[in-house]
């Protein structure tokens, strides 16, 4: 048992660091940045939680994470228990605990963060789902008396899907996955890359769910192979949660130039495809000199940081507002100076320029300036007239968003989606307009962050087992 | 699953394997494409589907040894499985009952994928005429399928050893001058330079024409943008939005140039493998 401090040494205290790669070396591999806390710095950290009550942190977590209850069971050296305090809500810790916005939700919930000094609630999560996989901890599957004779169907084993699977299957549930690429994960592996989420612990999570009795097909699209009606005449219920899945771009002339990528492309072929370790792998990726990534959001510092290691001496990113408005998490965008990632802000391209055999050599771009804020609140980025330049590129890959992808909902009669071609459904349940359907994640939200996803496939599996264990 | 059924080959670079995929076979529709990896490491390769059997659960696919990935995938043998195989993928042909005649075009390794077409065509009543061409005889594929599957058949060959000699736009544009106002649509699908040529001597004659195009693709599904063509201006992906399009309306040159954009790499891949594994 960890001694319990004192309330006064606990305000006291300072967030405990978490060790990372040094950067220069990092930029060279695709090893994952941080390195996790040890178990004294685990201990350390758990010290200074308050414990509240009622914890504000769990209000702020769309998990439902019992946070004071698993901090406390560290402080217990009981390690296997704070895992299954975890586990009771959230089935993929070590994964949230590297890739939720924190500082939005439990920590920016949390009352220390009124001092700017939150407790560490994602290091902790994933000190505790780390050291249950290395010890080789895992759920019990659901005992055969539990098990429900209803089936449900869950298009997509992204976040969404497998936090939704992983509900229904505790309570018995016949769940099966169809996924459209030959992994499951979704863009926890085409997407996120292997230096932020390592591969083996996508993996690792994924198989837990599959122990728990849930059937994954990959390599089957919803839509072609069947139809999400075909689901509804066998299911008894459907989960959609098929991700946004469609990149946006600038619609600039030169963008189908040889060299221009979507951040979707060019992260798939590195994450899913390995192409960071071809000719090992088969499938290539051209990186030049020079690669600018067009966007200020998580998906473009994953772009850029992945360009810097995969031999671009310089990569730039180019957002049209500042620093300030950049939709990217703070951790990231220090990860990314911190790797001599470059900063064009408050520019926005026109125009990329091409050589004669259709390759990218550069991109024109204008220089803005904040004006009056928009319908987002955010102040809306104006050109200055004039400010034309052209920079020399090899690359532009552009993280700009994610349009809804037709592909399943083209074969879902009587779900309705909105303008845009996202699933209607409702935020406390994930019903749709059809009875039997759900929809959560992406396809509805429009590109968000994985802990919304998983929230999402929590909230159906509840409204799902509501609606079918009245039946 | 995805098992090798049965393999051929056809030619020194062309070959035919039949591919265990019971729900693909039943799902599958004349135009549609698959993607498979051969081996674990294996990148994603697209491929029109050639055939497909319901009741025996294959779907047929024929391609062409061009780099490493197709070169692995010859080599496997009957009874190996692939690593995945994902389909049917892409918008199926619009086939109906159409007035007139009906000109179905393959170019090389492009007589694969008319042949579901044609046979869908020819089954709704269709006055269906192939003109398959190849460079030489030895690579003339499949035409006793396409000869079950057409009214008449104009086979020609580049060096003329079989049937007309000549590419098959001029096949075509020399039919169109006699035939043109019975034809009601046409259908080309080959390499992008012999479509180039065919959009063009459809044109001629104010004839539409239906091209299939082969981009490279990653996931295939509308989620990564590799595959964007442009399309009378506006830039479409050809694995959702296609694979088939009004050549007319099609960059050519763009896809061309797009296509070759990792040559470099590609050859790499090939060179590396043929030492590793002592081909020639």
């Amino acid at each position: 048992m960890a001694e319990r401090i004192k309330a006064s040494e606990k305000f006291k205290r300072d967030r405990v660091p978490m060790k990372e790669q040094d950067p220069k070396e990092r930029i060279k591999n695709f090893n994952e940045v941080p390195y996790g806390y040890s178990f004294e710095e685990a201990i350390k950290e758990a010290q200074r939680c308050l414990q509240c009550k009622p914890p504000a942190c769990v209000a702020g977590c769309p998990a439902d994470v019992h946070v004071p209850e698993f901090i406390d069971k560290i402080l217990d050296e009981d390690i296997e228990g704070a895992f299954k305090e975890i586990k009771l809500t959230n089935a993929l810790p070590a994964i949230c605990g590297r890739v939720c916005p924190q500082e939005e939700q439990c920590e920016g919930a949390c009352i220390m963060n009124k001092k700017g000094k939150p407790i560490a609630i994602g290091r902790l999560e994933r000190f505790v789902a780390d050291w249950a996989r290395e010890k080789g901890i895992i759920d019990e599957p659901p005992a055969e008396d539990s098990k429900v004779s209803k089936r449900v169907a869950i298009v997509g084993s992204g976040p969404a899907g497998l936090a939704c699977a992983a509900d229904l299957a505790k309570l018995g549930y016949d769940v099966t996955i169809f996924e459209a690429l030959h992994k499951p994960g979704g863009v926890l592996v085409y997407g996120i890359p292997e230096f932020r989420l390592p591969k083996a612990i996508v993996q690792y999570e994924v198989d837990q769910i599959k122990k728990m009795g849930v059937k994954i097909y990959t390599d089957y699209v919803i839509g072609y192979i069947k139809t999400v009606d075909e689901l509804v005449e066998e299911y008894d219920a459907v989960f959609l949660a098929n991700g946004a899945g469609a990149p946006s771009f600038l619609h600039i002339p030169g963008e189908n130039l040889n060299g221009v990528y979507s951040a979707s492309e060019f992260l798939t072929r590195s994450n899913l495809m390995r192409a960071f370790d071809f000719p090992n792998y088969d499938t290539p990726l051209n990186v030049g000199k020079r690669v600018v990534v067009i966007g200020g959001g998580n998906v473009a510092m994953d772009a850029v940081r992945t360009a810097k290691r995969l031999g671009a001496e310089e990569a730039i990113i180019v957002y049209r507002r500042s620093r300030t408005e950049m939709p990217a998490r703070a951790e990231e965008i220090e990860h990314a100076e911190a790797e001599g990632i470059q900063f064009e802000l408050l520019t926005n391209p026109v125009k990329i320029l091409g050589d004669e055999n259709g390759n990218v050599k550069g991109l024109e771009c204008m220089r803005m300036e904040l004006g009056e804020p928009d319908e987002s609140g955010r102040r809306r980025p104006v050109p200055i007239e004039g400010s034309n330049f052209v920079m020399d590129v090899d690359n532009v890959i552009v993280a700009i968003g994610q349009n809804a992808n037709p592909i399943v909902a083209r074969s879902a009669t009587g779900v309705e989606t909105n303008k845009w071609g996202y699933f209607i459904a409702d935020e406390e349940t994930g019903k749709t307009t059809h009875p039997k359907v759900w929809a959560g994640g992406d396809i509805v939200t429009g590109a968000a962050t994985v802990i919304l996803a998983v929230g999402a496939g929590k909230k159906a599996a509840k409204s799902i087992h509501e609606t079918l264990s009245k039946q | 699953m995805a098992k090798i059924l049965k393999k051929e080959q056809w030619s020194d670079t062309i070959f035919s394997m039949l591919i265990e995929a019971k729900d693909v076979a039943k799902a599958a529709k004349p135009g549609q494409f698959i993607i498979l990896i051969p081996r674990e490491h294996g990148e994603r390769v697209p491929l029109t589907i050639a055939d497909s059997s319901v009741d025996e659960g294959w779907v047929q696919i024929v391609f062409q040894v061009v780099g490493k990935s197709t070169l692995e995938l010859s080599r496997m043998s009957e009874g190996e499985e692939l690593f995945s195989f994902v389909g049917p993928l892409g918008m199926p042909s619009e086939i109906e009952k159409f007035p007139g005649k009906v000109v179905m075009i393959g170019g090389g390794i492009g007589i694969a994928p008319i042949h579901p077409i044609a046979k869908k065509l020819k089954e709704l009543g269709n006055h269906v005429v192939s003109i398959i061409g190849a460079k030489t005889a030895d690579l003339l594929i499949m035409e006793d399928k396409i000869r079950e599957a057409s009214t008449e058949v104009i086979v020609a060959t580049d060096d003329g050893s079989k049937g007309k000699k000549g590419f098959v736009n001029a096949v075509l544009e020399e039919f169109l001058a006699t035939e043109a106002e019975n034809v009601s649509k046409i259908w080309a699908i080959g390499p992008p330079i012999m479509m180039k040529v065919c959009t063009i001597s459809a044109g001629k004659f104010n004839k539409p024409i239906i091209v299939s195009l082969n981009p490279i693709m990653v996931d295939g599904t509308g989620m990564c943008g590799a595959c964007r063509v442009t399309v009378g201006g506006q830039t479409k992906f050809a694995c959702v939005d296609g694979p088939e399009f009004d050549g007319a309306l099609v960059d050519f040159d763009e896809l061309m140039a797009r296509q070759r954009q990792y040559k470099e790499l590609e050859q790499k891949a090939l060179e590396l493998y043929k030492s590793k594994e002592g081909v020639a």
